[in-house]
């Protein structure tokens, strides 16, 4: 059976977005600074990496979304690779959505003007039944224009992500859909099978892919707002609700962050960049304090352990994701998986060989995966983590953002961001 | 850039599953075809006659055995089917072979289920009737607000382990834990066993610790006279599984029952 | 001349043909309502209308009635105003009350509504899946650092965790009443039902009796500026070390309890002379500054061991200034006491028009200490008329950690209401010190009630949050977003930070 067919013949009725798409992203919902809308929806999520390094296509991610299509309503869809991009791997990509050619120009502009760019092409896509109204998908392979980052005293990292707040922010209809090494996302409005066909996964291989069935009950229908949501090279995806949403926003925005888009994604985000970049904690840890385990487990533990835990929650309980929830933190040293800690969302989890498989229902992973050594349900709160041999560890030392400015560059909501200057 | 074309990219297809009869037996290829498509087959073979529908290839398909009535009709599952097997299930005996997702037995009403592998979350949702046998681990809030009615009275076995809310609001019925055929680490039951129970009974070969336990639960060793009335159905759940009786009953059981049918009598003042 | 223009409030009703003739009535009022001959005899005047004789009358014969003399309607003056014209009238004094504001301003809290779950998110069920209530009060850090144990795990680096916090069971505590105000009994009921509940009970600023010292790890010792019963042993026997500056029922008021009140054991406990007045001057003459209070705080540590030290204020207009001031000083939680608090005794005048509500006083606060992002260096306690676990629920969604409850607490054992505190002649033997009238409180029979209203309240609590779909209370804190405002101006919704409802 070939692709096209299959999609001629798959159910195409979805609920029409709320919003006109022909805007897109020059018509981003006006996202006010105080988040005063919440955007509430469930999905479902995949996840797979090879501890070896070991490229997979990313038809994998393809099959294992298309299994758990009934989790999504066709209103996002999206997927992450890493190591995806060989021939380019100390090379910044940006994989970039422009309403039009004047945005594409004007973000143009400003790779001219603070990088240098070795390759510019436009996103190989192709023609599916499904997918209408996608933006102008562009990327590039580039590297900080030398003088300028020389000048600029601040890191690699910090450079880049100044860049994507400065396009997000100032220039009309274009956003960084990411901007990581040797990876990117490939996000849009439809069901996931559609979005990855439409993007031919097919043509690329990675050692790790994250993938996401959207389910909004409240969408803007724009492409930038589907999952993954990524920095640098960091990318979320994310199923469930998350009940605390209030006081974790509230929580990071004493810490700087400004959550725009109200959506549990973007909360999860900042949480993770605050605990790890920022608190530098280990990851383990940082994933404890996000899905504490409950008191009656922690007076069950040995002294040292519960005076850790006794302090992660009392110290993070603002920050405690409650709710039903499962997340995957896709990295280009690997991936995290974790859900909430009354299990409450689905997870699932696989390994085969050398490779580690996450998703909300076991047939997405035996799609995958013809023989897993192990399949099991990991336990409420506890993190699957995979990490790929030789790959650094943790992730992203290099960056000295402040929080305004990771809430920026992810978003790209105008009004999160002050004009920012590079160089 | 690599340009590997990896072959078809494999989703679900709309179409009428391939199937072959041969005299009661009705087998149908449920390889990528979309669930409604081959849950129409199944109802359609046990319309026509058929007693005995074998799913082949199964990934994923959701409500496999949902709402299908009669007492002398038959499923075998190969593979993994999604969610919320044999949901008001009322009859039919339904054999997987291979792992079984969430929500089996959801509101299930009679017939049997047999699950040769491992289950996922919230099991036997809201069960009235008939039984759930499962060879393998299990996860989160099995057995859930099991139910018994009039001479309705539902059963799950686990051959394996299970985790946190097991029987929670249990209202009736029988739900027995293994831990024998697992493959996790660990006790063999999580926390907040039976919290909410105010029916039925709860059979653990092995033992709990009270931080396990709901507060609703009262916990004791399993008498000769208990075994002697779960006997039955271990043999029942052995024979299906290929296991061997003696060998289930060669360790002490516990068992858990309510304190109390309404556990809540005291919570409240009446205005 | 007539010596008095005021007509009494009550009117006591027996029904003769029930009355047994018994004297419990006579023998119950501690105002001295009753005379007897024969029957019982009310003189109407001294009435407070607190209910002890009707409780305790087993005939069911005794009504108390409003004395509902009709007087020339008139909005502007009303009853009250002229009476209390006449009451000064005749005896040139400053009005002086108990119990809390009872004008009728506007009650926030009965116009912010609570979210639930539908759909998109589930609710939880409280009854049968974990509801986690627990609460550390005092400074956390901003982080929490950790480093390897050398066995695959982590531990705390030194000062990397979280120490000298208050661990509660649930969110609510019980306010200072001092020994004094209250009787001794009271404060054993408090204490004993605090030990309990694992939670907090204070001692006012009257210092602790040694009675009390059983159960001294559930008592927050307070300070104010009378330091009665003040000593580095009364500091090291708290869990917690209160400094108190303000009060909302009486703010920038101090205190006087007259000597009538201090017996031998108030006088034992508070180390002042037997009849003599004890007096609170209204600043702490060692605190006239923001830099005085923090050398207050750290002297205080010092003295005790370094215990969490807070700070109860009253709400004012400046009190998110106030408050942020307090925890740059080191304090380990702000009490914030709302102007419809209550109290022992003060100046109606003060009690009635002096300070702000509790429900802007909690949201000010949060919002400034988040803004200047010292929110985790101190925990807020909220107080002030907690009427009900609702009001509870509302104040932590505004963003208080722990609630304090002292005129339920009372109510728990027995007040009406009738705010007679500041009289000494409470019938219901709490703010008394006379020895026939504290007996009647039994400290076993006081703590099992204290319990049950707040096992009763963190039961409806958890109903709350399983409704909101969280599983522990630090996810309502500070979540306003889990709060719709009905019928509040738009002004005001800004300052709670709180959306109207249908937004």
């Amino acid at each position: 059976m070939t692709f096209e067919p299959l999609l001629e013949r798959m159910p195409t009725s979805r609920p029409a977005p709320m919003r006109d798409q022909s805007g897109l992203l020059g018509e981003r919902p006006s996202y006010s600074s105080e988040a005063d809308f919440k955007i509430h929806g469930g999905c479902g999520l995949m996840g797979i990496c090879d501890e070896s390094g070991t490229l997979m296509s990313g038809v994998e991610a393809i099959k294992a979304m298309a299994v758990q299509r009934d989790r999504g309503n066709g209103l996002g869809g999206g997927y992450a690779g890493y190591g995806i991009y060989p021939e380019f791997p100390d090379h910044y990509c940006f994989h970039m959505m422009y309403h039009d050619l004047k945005a594409k120009e004007d973000a143009e502009a400003v790779f001219d003007k603070y990088f240098v760019i070795d390759l510019a092409e436009p996103m190989p896509t192709r023609a599916v039944k499904g997918i209408s109204d996608a933006p102008l998908l562009w990327r590039y392979f580039l590297q900080p224009d030398p003088h300028k980052f020389e000048n600029a005293e601040i890191s690699a990292d910090d450079y880049i992500v100044h860049a994507v707040m400065l396009i997000n922010s100032s220039v009309d209809g274009a956003f960084v859909a990411s901007s990581g090494k040797n990876m990117g996302a490939f996000k849009g409005v439809g069901f996931p099978e559609e979005i990855g066909h439409y993007y031919l996964l097919e043509e690329y291989e990675g050692h790790t892919w994250t993938g996401h069935n959207r389910f909004p009950t409240n969408t803007p229908g724009w492409w930038g707002g589907a999952h993954p949501f990524t920095l640098l090279d960091w990318s979320i995806v994310h199923n469930g609700e998350i009940s605390s949403y209030g006081i974790n926003s509230r929580y990071l925005e004493a810490f700087g962050y400004k959550c725009t888009l109200g959506t549990d994604t973007e909360v999860a985000a900042y949480l993770f960049d605050l605990l790890l970049r920022r608190h530098k904690l280990p990851l383990e840890l940082a994933c404890k304090a996000l899905a504490s385990p409950l008191w009656t487990e922690i007076d069950r533990m040995p002294e040292e352990e519960a005076a850790v835990y006794r302090s992660l929650r009392a110290v993070y309980g603002p920050a405690m994701l409650n709710g039903p929830f499962a997340i995957v933190l896709g990295f280009n040293g690997g991936m995290v998986a974790l859900n909430d800690r009354i299990k409450l969302r689905p997870l699932v989890a696989a390994r085969q060989g050398t490779k580690i498989m996450v998703a909300s229902e076991e047939s997405a992973m035996r799609e995958v995966l013809d023989a897993p050594d192990q399949v099991w349900a990991p336990k409420a709160g506890e993190p699957v983590i995979a990490r790929v041999k030789g790959m650094e560890w943790p992730i992203h030392g290099d960056l000295h953002l402040s929080a305004s400015e990771v809430s920026c560059a992810v978003t790209g909501a105008h009004d999160s961001c002050e004009t920012v200057e590079v160089g | 850039m690599t340009t590997t074309t990896k072959g078809p990219i494999e989703g679900y297809i709309v179409t009428t599953p391939s199937s072959t009869r041969d005299g009661d037996t009705v087998t149908i290829d449920a390889q990528s075809v979309y669930y409604r498509q081959v849950n129409e087959a199944t109802r359609a073979a046990f319309a026509d006659g058929a007693k005995h529908v074998v799913l082949n290839h199964v990934n994923g398909q959701r409500y496999i055995g949902t709402g299908i009535k009669g007492k002398d009709l038959k499923i075998t599952v190969n593979g993994t089917p999604g969610q919320d097997m044999a949901m008001l299930m009322d009859g039919p005996t339904l054999e997987v072979f291979g792992n079984a997702q969430d929500g089996v037995g959801n509101t299930m009403n009679a017939g049997k289920v047999i699950i040769h592998g491992d289950a996922g979350d919230v099991l036997g949702y809201g069960m009235r009737g008939g039984k759930v046998f499962i060879n393998g681990d299990v996860g989160y809030r099995v057995g859930i607000h099991m139910k018994a009615y009039e001479g309705l009275r539902p059963i799950m076995v686990a051959g394996g382990k299970a985790r946190d809310f097991f029987g929670e609001y249990m209202a009736g019925g029988l739900l027995i834990l293994l831990g024998m055929n697992s493959r996790l680490e660990g006790p063999l039951v999580g926390g907040y066993v039976g919290t909410g129970m105010h029916g039925g009974a709860i059979y653990l070969r092995g033992e709990v610790e009270p931080w396990q336990c709901g507060k609703e639960v009262g916990v004791f060793a399993a008498s000769e006279d208990d075994i002697a009335d779960i006997k039955p159905v271990l043999a029942e759940y052995c024979e299906a599984m290929g296991m061997d009786l003696d060998e289930v009953l060669s360790e002490p059981f516990t068992k858990l029952i309510p304190v109390s049918h309404r556990p809540y009598g005291k919570l409240y003042t009446y205005m | 001349m007539p010596t008095s223009l005021l007509q009494p409030e009550f009117l006591v009703e027996i029904d003769y043909d029930k009355c047994h003739k018994c004297g419990r009535c006579v023998q119950q009022c501690g105002w001295g309502v009753y005379s007897f001959n024969e029957r019982p005899f009310p003189d109407d005047s001294k009435c407070r209308a607190c209910h002890r004789c009707v409780t305790y009358c087993p005939a069911h014969c005794i009504k108390i009635k409003k004395n509902d003399l009709a007087l020339r309607e008139n909005a502007n003056w009303s009853s009250e105003q002229r009476k209390n014209i006449w009451r000064q009238a005749e005896s040139g004094g400053v009005m002086l009350t108990g119990m809390g504001n009872d004008k009728p301003y506007q009650s926030i809290f009965d116009h912010l509504v609570l979210d639930a779950c539908q759909v998109t998110n589930p609710s939880i069920d409280p009854l049968r899946e974990p509801m986690e209530l627990r609460t550390y009060l005092g400074h956390k850090p901003d982080s929490v650092e950790v480093e390897s144990n050398g066995e695959g795990g982590f531990r705390l680096k030194e000062g990397g965790g979280v120490s000298n916090n208050v661990k509660l069971d649930a969110p609510i505590i019980f306010s200072p009443m001092s020994y004094g105000s209250v009787s001794l009994n009271v404060h054993k009921s408090l204490a004993m039902a605090a030990e309990r509940l694992g939670i907090l009970m204070n001692t006012g600023e009257g210092g602790l009796h040694a009675d009390l010292y059983p159960y001294q790890d559930n008592v927050i010792v307070q300070v104010a500026s009378g330091r009665f019963g003040v000593t580095s042993e009364y500091l090291q026997r708290g869990a917690a070390i209160e400094i108190k500056v303000g009060q909302g029922a009486k703010p920038g008021i101090g205190g006087h309890l007259p000597g009538e009140k201090i017996n031998k054991e108030v006088s034992t406990t508070r180390m002042i002379p037997q009849g003599s007045d004890a007096i609170s001057p209204a600043p702490h003459h060692d605190i006239y500054s923001i830099e005085d209070l923090r050398q207050l705080i750290y002297s205080l540590k010092e003295a005790s061991g370094y215990k969490p030290v807070g700070v109860k204020i009253a709400a004012v207009h400046n009190v998110g200034a106030i408050a942020s001031g307090i925890v740059r000083a080191g304090a380990d939680y702000v009490y914030l006491d709302g102007f419809k608090g209550g109290t022992g005794a003060a100046p109606a005048i003060i009690r009635d028009h002096v300070g702000i509500p509790l429900e802007i006083a909690i949201a000010v606060v949060d919002q400034r200490l988040r803004d200047e992002g010292i929110r985790n260096q101190a925990s807020i306690i909220a107080a002030g008329s907690i009427r009900s676990s609702a009001d509870m629920a509302k104040a932590i969604a505004l963003g208080a950690d722990v609630v304090a409850i002292g005129s339920a607490a009372l109510m728990a054992l027995g007040c009406h209401l009738c705010q007679g505190c500041h009289t000494g002649c409470c019938s219901w033997g709490l703010t008394t010190q006379k020895p026939e009238l504290t007996r009647r409180v039994d400290p076993e029979w006081g703590a099992e009630r204290l319990t049950n209203l707040v096992h009763a309240w963190s039961h409806e609590l958890q109903e709350i949050l399983g409704a909101l779909g969280v599983n522990a209370v630090e996810s309502l804190r500070g979540s306003r977003e889990r709060l719709r405002a009905v019928g509040l101006d738009a002004q005001t919704c800004e300052i709670l930070g709180v959306k109207p409802a249908g937004l």
